[in-house]
């Protein structure tokens, strides 16, 4: 093997190192995991269970909200959310019926929602502003319409 | 600067050679025959699959209205079309002609069992494709659960994937029957790729068997009430991304064997080459997982394992990337080129078939960079589901992929169809590769671009009422439409030459360039391990699959009933 390509291998193998670390430092040490929840729920009896049987928005702290919410053919409950700058929200998340998609443009949301599991995913909203949230994941012939927004004061 | 084919250029000197290692090695008209039928198979594919490319395209631009239902159809038949049957067909094809020519033709039981598969995977493709057309079948080619197709279209789906395999073993045949013929030989270097692409077409297909035998078909006929979703979906994953790896596979292997041949050259490293394959096969399957970094029943350890898993594939692609320039220096060098950058020079750039594979080669630059970042886990959280990933593959599969496989299309058809390639068709090529590029650089660049950005993959034409964010993406949905229109008229000059030199181009002889190993080139014998190789793609997989399969059999949550909504 030539000289030069042992260099370029040795790099190479170090830049693969070097993305391990970091993101086994975002994940571990500063928390910044992918939404990786595992509790699970009977994906036909949501409506029947909590905290899934009252869906809504619940002040927690200051400046803390927790919002609990079903997605489902095509709509998310609640929809258009307000929040005051500053928020803190934790998402409590699980579908009703088909893989849908959580994602919030202009944020690091984003999180496949799937019937049976309940997912996880905190977000703090500083910049006022209209956020647009979507549905990521194609869940039927009304998925481009799946769609609500949060509103930052 | 040499602007000619090689074949044009020496034709009075070589011609009597290749005359006489024509008649020895010369195509066998049957193997031909089948080569020639997939070949048609798949750039009618391209025809159809591209011109549903061009209607998305249109729709999201605006340009053009499609109900959202009808665009979800369309949108299941273009991958179906693109995915599975234009890279399917293309790569047994190739890998068919050279086992062909470069283990003394195919064997009447493996054309047989060859023909077979042909048979039950076109039958499984029009199986698939009625519901479809019906409406039956609005799933995309990956039908994640609990989305219930017609079962129709999961019983054409597994007769694609019996077929497939009958390709394999036919393939396993094939090659078991040269070693024993010729022990203590190394299999030849296309078919040593070959041999790889089938084991790993093979075990890639098994999970996604499993998936629509055990999981989906029984359910979507209503024999069982629910399915376990995150089951099926990883399964889907297991097969989805080692099949498109093995589209990769297959253009690699055209990069180490036939364009150093093209522009005159000998291979890279026989060894190294052959620890490339090794490590594809070794390392693919896994990958897979990496399509699931934002999915819920799945812990953080596991996922940050599956980091390591998904990035250990590049590193086999860090070695092609010098392998690659290191054989253009050193050509160039032999013919007198002078500098580090010296062979760009050298290049035969008016070639087709060296410029088309060269812009795949190059391409691959950006996107294997993109796939390395988007593979870590927070960075795909900021693309996963976005047009950013259907710009990356449209860059990985539209560029690296399609255009080495246009590139070969314009020796190997007509190599197939004992046509030649005339100067005329090779500069039509040339236009037609520089169109296929810049209208993929417009579409990938502008997919990438509104991905970061937000907007989804695998979504209808919307504003979400005239949200002032989704209104800010659609200067980049026109880059994609118009990028749509240069890449289906591309396509459609594709298709042209395909059939023109199936049927139409002047009667010869095309070569089957293979380049020749280096003077000295000693390869160790241990890389024919086949056995050892497979056991350690078990071995990975199982470090890899085992403990969240089992999770998510054993922790799994009541399952869904089949929906349809659309």
């Amino acid at each position: 093997m030539h000289r030069s390509e042992k260099v370029w291998l040795t790099l190479s193998f170090g830049m693969i190192m070097l993305f391990m670390l970091a993101t086994g430092y975002q994940s571990y040490a500063l928390e910044m995991g992918p939404p990786s929840n595992m509790e699970t729920i009977d994906p036909q009896k949501v409506d029947q269970t909590a905290p899934f049987d009252n869906p809504g928005v619940k002040q927690i702290g200051d400046n803390e909200y927790e919002v609990v919410m079903t997605l489902q053919v095509f709509s998310f409950n609640p929809g258009k959310l307000e929040f005051p700058a500053g928020s803190t929200v934790h998402f409590t998340l699980t579908s009703k019926d088909v893989v849908h998609g959580f994602q919030v443009a202009n944020t690091n949301i984003n999180a496949m929602v799937m019937p049976g599991h309940i997912q996880k995913i905190t977000q703090k909203f500083d910049k006022p502003g209209e956020y647009l949230v979507l549905c990521n994941e194609y869940c039927g012939a009304g998925h481009q319409m799946m769609a609500t927004t949060i509103t930052v004061k | 600067m040499a602007t000619v084919p090689h074949s044009l250029n020496d034709k009075s000197v070589t011609r009597s050679f290749k005359e006489k290692t024509g008649k020895m090695l010369g195509v066998n008209p049957q193997d031909a025959k089948f080569t020639k039928t997939y070949m048609f198979v798949a750039f009618a594919a391209l025809l159809l699959g591209g011109i549903l490319g061009l209607l998305q395209g249109l729709n999201r631009a605006g340009f053009m209205e499609l109900s959202p239902q009808h665009y979800y159809q369309v949108l299941t038949a273009h991958g179906l079309l693109l995915v599975v049957v234009f890279s399917g067909f293309f790569c047994i094809g190739y890998f068919y002609a050279a086992m062909s020519h470069t283990l003394g033709g195919l064997l009447p039981k493996v054309r047989k069992m060859a023909w077979t598969g042909f048979a039950l995977k076109i039958a499984g493709f029009v199986l698939a494709v009625i519901p479809i057309l019906m409406n039956q079948a609005s799933v995309m080619y990956t039908f994640y659960p609990p989305m219930a197709a017609s079962p129709v279209y999961y019983i054409g789906l597994a007769l694609i994937v019996v077929g497939i395999w009958l390709c394999c073993f036919g393939a396993f045949i094939q090659v078991a029957n040269w070693r024993k013929q010729n022990p203590g030989k190394h299999v030849p270097i296309l078919s040593f790729f070959a041999t790889g692409v089938f084991v790993l077409l093979f075990f890639g297909s098994v999970p996604v068997a499993i998936e629509v035998l055990v999981l989906v078909l029984p359910w979507s006929l209503g024999w069982v009430d629910t399915i376990n979703v995150m089951l099926s979906r990883t399964l889907f994953w297991a097969f989805g991304h080692t099949y498109v790896n093995i589209w990769y596979m297959t253009a690699v292997s055209a990069w180490y064997v036939v364009i150093p041949k093209l522009i005159g050259g000998r291979r890279w490293n026989d060894t190294l080459t052959r620890v490339v394959v090794i490590a594809l096969v070794i390392m693919n399957i896994t990958g897979g997982f990496h399509h699931q970094i934002i999915d819920p029943g799945i812990e953080e350890p596991i996922k940050f394992m599956h980091v390591f898993m998904s990035l250990a594939i590049g590193f086999p692609s860090l070695m092609t990337a010098y392998a690659m320039f290191a054989v253009f220096e050193r050509t160039s060098r032999r013919q007198g080129g002078k500098g580090l950058l010296g062979w760009y020079k050298k290049m035969p750039w008016g070639d087709v078939r060296f410029l088309a594979p060269m812009i795949a080669m190059i391409g691959f630059i950006p996107a294997g960079a993109g796939g390395i970042a988007q593979s870590t886990n927070q960075l795909d959280q900021v693309v996963h589901n976005s047009l950013w990933i259907t710009g990356h593959f449209h860059l990985t599969l539209g560029i690296s992929v399609a255009l080495t496989f246009f590139g070969i299309s314009y020796w190997l058809i007509p190599h197939v169809s004992k046509r030649v390639l005339t100067r005329k068709m090779n500069r039509f090529g040339v236009v037609q590769t520089i169109l296929w590029t810049v209208g993929m650089i417009f579409m990938s660049g502008a997919m990438h671009t509104v991905g970061l950005f937000g907007s989804p993959r695998r979504t209808a034409f919307t504003t979400y009422f005239d949200n002032a964010t989704a209104l800010s993406w659609n200067p980049y949905m026109t880059l994609i439409g118009l990028g749509a229109i240069l890449l289906v008229i591309a396509a459609v000059m594709q298709v042209y030459a395909a059939f023109n030199l199936m049927f139409f181009a002047p009667k010869g002889e095309e070569e089957f360039p293979i380049a020749e190993a280096e003077v000295g080139d000693v390869t160790g014998y241990w890389t024919e391990r086949w056995g050892l190789w497979v056991a350690l793609l078990i071995i990975v997989v199982a470090m890899a699959y085992v403990i969240p399969l089992t999770d998510m059999i054993v922790n799994a949550p009541p399952g869904s009933p089949p929906f349809k909504t659309w």
